[in-house]
């Protein structure tokens, strides 16, 4: 293993020849951030003391959940027989949501470090970014982490990502980022196979924004990979999509904390600090260029990342709407892809329906929410995009269940995503029964080794949101794992369920399902409200309804009795107290009509994961 | 096991009352209750402050009417020192614990303390429980003699099995027996039922009323059987050794014992009291609906004066010894705002059948007058009588009672 490197190559004139630029593929779990801090340690650029574990994950729930949110990039020195080169780090985030984030910090690396855990192998969410990684003609080092672990099997995974990815068993690199065994040689093996960027240093500038980040002392942070020519501090810099013109405050390399430099040149990676305080005002994807000497092409064409999942965010306490509206503007500062518009509910009275990229968009964002900004809140069952042409030849979006048309309807269409699924060979009919029941179409299977199965299906995007993934996961034991990505829009034969309580519609309960599982939804969730739903002094009819048609019916019984007996010699207060204790639970409760609701009927009935989030703050 | 004192303010150590807190007391009648916490037996669903006689400590029951008589002087003291002028008592109810457990000499110097100190009123109404077991001739001609003047006997239950599961250990029939010796003596008489034991079923029940009703007693008590936590019968429940009470069970037999009842003559007054006529409804009972000043002697007594409630403290030992300092054995204080005061008004007078003024009642929460309509649909309250200005409740609605008072104060 080479040592330490001694001195460090000033930015903006290190040589292209001197510069490698890669990123971590891993899946979640499978020690991406563990490692990166051993590489952290190694190269010295964060001493032993000041070593915390996984260094850049900056946000609590990055560092709780060890899932890597917002990408980062960090310059580090490595001496390798004498000659000193500047390692770029590009960190991902690993997660499906996130992969229009992730190819934009692939396109900013030369190399990419292959990373799986020894004792799991491959899964379905590192083989999606693998092949963007592959499709963006990088170098792939495989490495199989862990191999500390009693349960690693590094022999039969070094076998498997031979197959995956050509090439002999044995150049298989085996680390552990845990202990730091085999850290030293992966760094000389990136510099020995990643190629040095080229690019031409005396072309206009054109910078690649592969991140951007909202800082709420500096702004919004831009991290850049200079695709050609050089930028410099206090010049005019200008985003090619928008023309928008800003000062450059400041330019420098993350090491990993900020340090200013005398600009970056061509193959350099490093941030730039505008004043702007909207990450929409520098967007992921986009060419930075400068005033003086602007290029005329920009680099890969910027796309604006769509939402694929809604859900309406109530607070739980409603005079909390004007601060829930705060934290929104706020985040959206942080994260260009939430989109919001606020939205009113009878049964939950003011919110927002919010879009997200997916599910764990959704949770992140409502996990920030309420620990960042001490918000209760309600988020309704995750929903998607409809497309309805009514008979007339109208056309409506429909993103919240009870936006949904009544009338004649001629067709409906709805977004479709094709999944990958792995998982072991002994699961495949498990999976492919669940697959069925959600109205999926296979497209292949195909072993990836002797006993690891890939499947791949087509599945309505409404079908994966609610519970899929926790489906997939209890039924193969935790062992599968789920990828998917956008696949256009399919006509799909819907209805919407609507919720009576004794006649009268609650919104937050409407459903947008297919035809023939609206039985089984609408016994599912009158049954669920029976047992939530307290007996009032009346009887209360729960009805689910397609229009005027009743599908299910359930029934609260009235309440018969309530009235303490006897006041125990005497004991007013006693009693009094126990009224006054019945009157305050009772401000807990939402009135929908006459019928009064407790605030956590809404929450369990509604909320896809009340469960899990319950268990999470108990911990 | 008895349940917890309510939380409140420090009492002070002499006892004496603000000019605030006596506020209110020029316009009521005066009543006293008396606690005699000492019992054979604690039956498991029992959460009155009641002890054994090896749960006492060193305590004697011989030494017990000593302190209860120290606390009437005291309370003659403090009340005069507070300016709160002499008033006699409309009446007394000696209750427990068992009462008939002391000596019948006991309770007559009880009685007399209260005599001396205070004074009754023409007719004042005297009451003592009676244990059915405990009541011999000899014993309650010298409580009638002595003034007493109307016996309550716990029957509970004219069911064996019933009883048993209660923990009652008294014969069923001694309660005959025991109800002719009163009756016979010139005493006003009445039974206290309990309904909803684990395993009661309505036919059992049914048998009990009947059997009450044929002893034709002037009053009559049916209390629904309340699981109290900490109570042996609480963790017969959790462990399943006994069913839970089901609550639906309770209102049917509630409404039969309203049918049986008033077929035989009884009209309710309050929710768990019936009598044969007005003037044989238990105007001590009343005093605790109707916001009256009571003073409650004995460990873990309550109490209720102008604007304020207190209570003693709770184990008979620690009682004993403050009165033997000279210090008031209150523990706690109560001032009632007049926010309390309003909602306790409506909990109180909604559970009689006079009810209450629908004026009075808007006049503490302007929001009620509005509610009025919806009770009467909804079968809760009398219509003709809302009509009329007062708000009583209906059958439905007496079973329902602090949902109807929940509505009215929200």
């Amino acid at each position: 293993m080479s040592p330490r490197a001694k001195t460090k190559l000033e930015p903006s004139k290190t040589p292209p020849g001197q510069l490698r630029n890669f990123c971590i593929i891993a899946h979640i779990d499978h020690g991406k951030s563990t490692l990166a801090d051993r590489m952290l340690q190694l190269t010295g650029v964060v001493d032993d003391r000041s070593m915390r574990a996984q260094y850049l994950d900056r946000m609590d729930i990055e560092r709780e959940r060890g899932i890597t949110i917002k990408s980062q990039a960090v310059r580090m020195p490595w001496d390798v027989g004498g000659e000193i080169f500047a390692l770029n780090m590009i960190d991902t985030p690993g997660h499906v949501d996130f992969t229009y984030e992730v190819s934009r910090s692939l396109a900013a690396c030369e190399g990419a470090v292959l990373l799986v855990d020894a004792a799991q192998g491959i899964e379905a969410q590192t083989l999606a970014n693998l092949y963007l990684a592959m499709e963006n003609n990088l170098t792939i080092i495989p490495v199989l982490n862990k191999i500390d672990l009693p349960a690693a099997q590094p022999d039969k995974y070094a076998e498997e990502l031979a197959n995956l990815i050509g090439g002999d068993p044995a150049d298989c690199l085996r680390v552990s980022g845990k202990t730091g065994i085999g850290v030293g040689e992966l760094l000389d093996k990136i510099v020995a196979t990643v190629p040095a960027p080229t690019g031409n240093p005396n072309a206009p500038a054109r910078a690649m924004i592969f991140d951007s980040v909202y800082d709420s002392y500096r702004g919004v942070v831009t991290y850049v990979r200079m695709i050609d020519g050089s930028l410099s501090p206090r010049e005019k810099i200008q985003m090619m999509s928008t023309r928008a013109l800003h000062e450059l405050l400041e330019i420098g390399v993350s090491s990993p904390e900020p340090e200013p430099t005398q600009g970056l040149g061509v193959g350099e990676v490093g941030y730039l600090i505008t004043g702007v305080k909207d990450v929409r005002q520098s967007k992921v994807g986009d060419t930075v260029t400068t005033f003086n000497k602007p290029a005329t092409e920009a680099l890969i064409g910027y796309s604006e990342p769509l939402p694929m999942v809604f859900s309406g965010v109530y607070p739980i306490d409603g005079s909390d709407y004007p601060d829930l509206r705060e934290a929104l503007d706020k985040l959206k500062l942080s994260d260009a892809a939430l989109v919001y518009e606020p939205e009113t509910s009878v049964a939950l009275g003011f919110g927002f329906r919010c879009g997200f990229l997916g599910l764990l968009h959704l949770e992140i964002v409502t996990e920030r929410l309420e620990r960042e900004f001490g918000l209760e809140l309600i988020a309704t069952a995750p929903s998607v995009v409809y497309e309805v042409t009514m008979d007339d030849g109208k056309e409506i979006t429909v993103t919240n269940p009870s936006e949904f048309p009544g009338g004649k309807i001629r067709k409906v269409l709805e977004p479709m995503v094709r999944s990958t699924i792995l998982a072991p060979k002994d699961y495949v009919g498990t999976i492919m029964d669940l697959c069925q029941t959600r109205r999926g179409v296979m497209i292949d299977m195909q072993y990836l080794g002797e006993d690891r199965v890939q499947l791949r299906y087509t599945l309505p995007l409404a079908e994966i949101v609610f519970d899929f993934f926790d489906q997939l996961k209890s039924k193969t034991q935790g062992y599968a794992s789920l990828d998917y990505e956008e696949a256009g829009l399919a006509e799909g034969d819907l209805v919407k369920v609507d919720l009576l309580l004794q006649g009268e519609q609650v919104d937050a309960f409407s459903a947008i399902v297919h035809k023939d599982k609206a039985y089984a939804y609408g016994v599912m969730i009158t049954g669920k409200l029976r047992e939530l739903i307290p007996r009032q002094q009346f009887e209360v009819p729960i009805q689910a309804a397609i229009g005027a048609r009743i599908i299910a019916r359930e029934s609260i019984r009235a309440v018969r009795k309530d009235v303490l007996a006897k006041c125990y010699g005497g004991d007013i207060s006693r009693k009094r107290k126990l009224l006054e204790k019945q009157k305050e639970g009772k401000k807990r409760m939402k009135m929908v009509g006459r019928v009064e609701v407790p605030q956590e009927a809404f929450i369990a009935a509604l909320s896809s994961d009340g469960e899990k989030k319950g268990e999470k703050k108990s911990k | 096991m008895a349940g917890p004192l309510p939380d409140g303010d420090q009492a002070p150590a002499d006892g004496l009352f603000s000019n605030t807190e006596i506020q209110g007391h020029e316009s009521r009648t005066f009543h006293a209750y008396v606690h005699i916490p000492f019992c054979k037996d604690i039956c498991g669903y029992c959460d009155f402050n009641t002890y054994t006689a090896t749960q006492l400590g060193t305590l004697k029951q011989s030494d017990y009417a000593r302190s209860l008589i120290s606390e009437i002087s005291l309370s003659a003291e403090v009340l005069a020192k507070s300016g709160v002028a002499p008033r006699k008592f409309t009446t007394v109810f000696f209750g427990g614990g068992t009462p008939s457990l002391l000596p019948a000499e006991d309770l007559i110097e009880i009685l007399n303390a209260l005599s001396d100190q205070f004074g009754f009123v023409e007719g004042a109404e005297i009451t003592t429980e009676a244990n059915p077991d405990t009541v011999t001739v000899e014993k309650f001609t010298k409580l009638r003699k002595a003034g007493f003047n109307r016996v309550s006997i716990g029957m509970q239950s004219a069911v064996p099995s019933v009883l048993k599961t209660l923990e009652r250990t008294h014969n069923p029939d001694n309660v005959a027996n025991a109800f002719q010796i009163v009756r016979d003596l010139g005493f006003g008489t009445s039974l206290d039922l309990i309904f909803g034991a684990p395993g009661e079923t309505i036919d059992q029940w049914r048998d009990s009323l009947e059997a009450a009703i044929a002893l034709s007693p002037d009053h009559l008590s049916a209390y629904s059987l309340i699981v109290e936590p900490g109570t042996k019968l609480a963790r017969q429940i959790n462990s399943k050794e006994l069913v839970d009470v089901d609550e639906d069970l309770q209102a049917e037999k509630y409404e039969l014992t309203e049918a049986l009842l008033a077929e035989a003559g009884y009209g309710w007054y309050e929710i768990s009291n019936w009598s044969k006529s007005e003037a044989l409804q238990s105007n001590h009972n009343l005093a605790y609906w109707l916001g009256q000043d009571w003073w409650g002697y004995g460990p873990g007594a309550h109490s209720h004066l102008g604007s304020v409630r207190w209570w003693n403290q709770k184990h008979p030992l620690t009682y004993s010894k403050k009165l033997e300092s000279f210090v008031s054995p209150a523990a706690g204080r109560e001032q009632l705002s007049e926010q309390t005061a309003a909602l306790e008004r409506v909990l109180l007078e909604s559970r009689t059948s006079s009810g209450m003024s629908i004026s009075d009642l808007v006049a503490l929460e302007p929001a009620a007058g509005k509610k009025v309509p919806g009770l009467i649909v909804d079968g809760l309250i009398q219509g003709e009588q809302a009509i009329k200005g007062q708000l009583v409740l209906t059958v439905k609605g007496r079973l329902l009672a602090d949902a109807v008072v929940r509505i009215l104060t929200d």
